[in-house]
């Protein structure tokens, strides 16, 4: 298991390659990579805060959980945080199990938690002004499926 | 003494990001009267609509805990990550 929390860009090719190069005998592996959308052209940027200490915490518990549902080989998860500018990727998530559907759960699972359970806090900072990014109502009932 | 650390909006809304705070208060919400007492932005904070959450040591928590033993307590709104 490999967590990342870092203001620094990432290759998410790169990233992928060598998670995929990492995982022996699993034969799915699983990637999703969030992006600054650029809303309607109007965001110039985004400003991601966290806190330290318990973002590590937080991202290591909701592993754990997924890998005691999900029978996984291994898991990774980078995040970014300080500012980023449209079309950046924010984070990263890459999951690798011997089947297919261990890998894709688990990484939904994973996105859900992190977007609701992972304590960072987005801000969009447009050309009109910034504003705190609200959490959606959707975000938190995604968790009841789980 | 417990280390009070503010996130986001309500960080700003109350304007520092952490205090050392010294109080007789044996729950988050008997702190959260006693912040909010004490100085309009406070209370402006945590009666805002978007409603703060609370941590305690690091781990997600609610209103109605206590706060025997805390060493950090921290108030953020509703995580945005992902």
């Amino acid at each position: 298991m490999t967590v990342r929390v870092d203001p620094a860009r990432f290759d998410p090719g790169a990233e992928l390659n060598a998670f995929s190069g990492g995982v022996g005998n699993a034969g799915a592996v699983v990637s999703f990579t969030g992006v600054v959308r650029d809303v309607e052209g109007s965001l110039s940027a985004m400003e991601i805060e966290h806190y330290p200490g318990m973002t590590e915490k937080a991202i290591a518990t909701i592993v754990d959980e997924a890998r005691s549902r999900w029978s996984l080989a291994d898991v990774l998860v980078i995040h970014r945080y300080g500012r980023l500018e449209a079309g950046e990727m924010i984070m990263m998530v890459a999951t690798a199990s011997r089947h297919r559907v261990d890998a894709f759960q688990a990484a939904e699972f994973l996105m859900d938690y992190l977007k609701s359970r992972a304590p960072f806090w987005k801000k969009e900072l447009k050309r009109a002004g910034a504003e705190w990014v609200e959490a959606r109502d959707e975000d938190e009932k995604a968790l009841d499926r789980w | 003494m417990i280390e009070v650390l503010y996130f986001a909006w309500v960080r700003e809304r109350i304007g520092i990001h952490r205090e050392r705070i010294e109080t007789g208060a044996t729950t988050v919400a008997e702190l959260v009267e006693e912040l909010s007492g004490r100085e309009d932005r406070y209370a402006a904070a945590f009666e805002d609509r978007r409603a703060p959450r609370v941590a305690i040591d690091q781990e997600l928590t609610d209103f109605n805990a206590s706060l025997k033993g805390a060493r950090e307590v921290a108030f953020f709104p509703p995580m945005t990550g992902g």
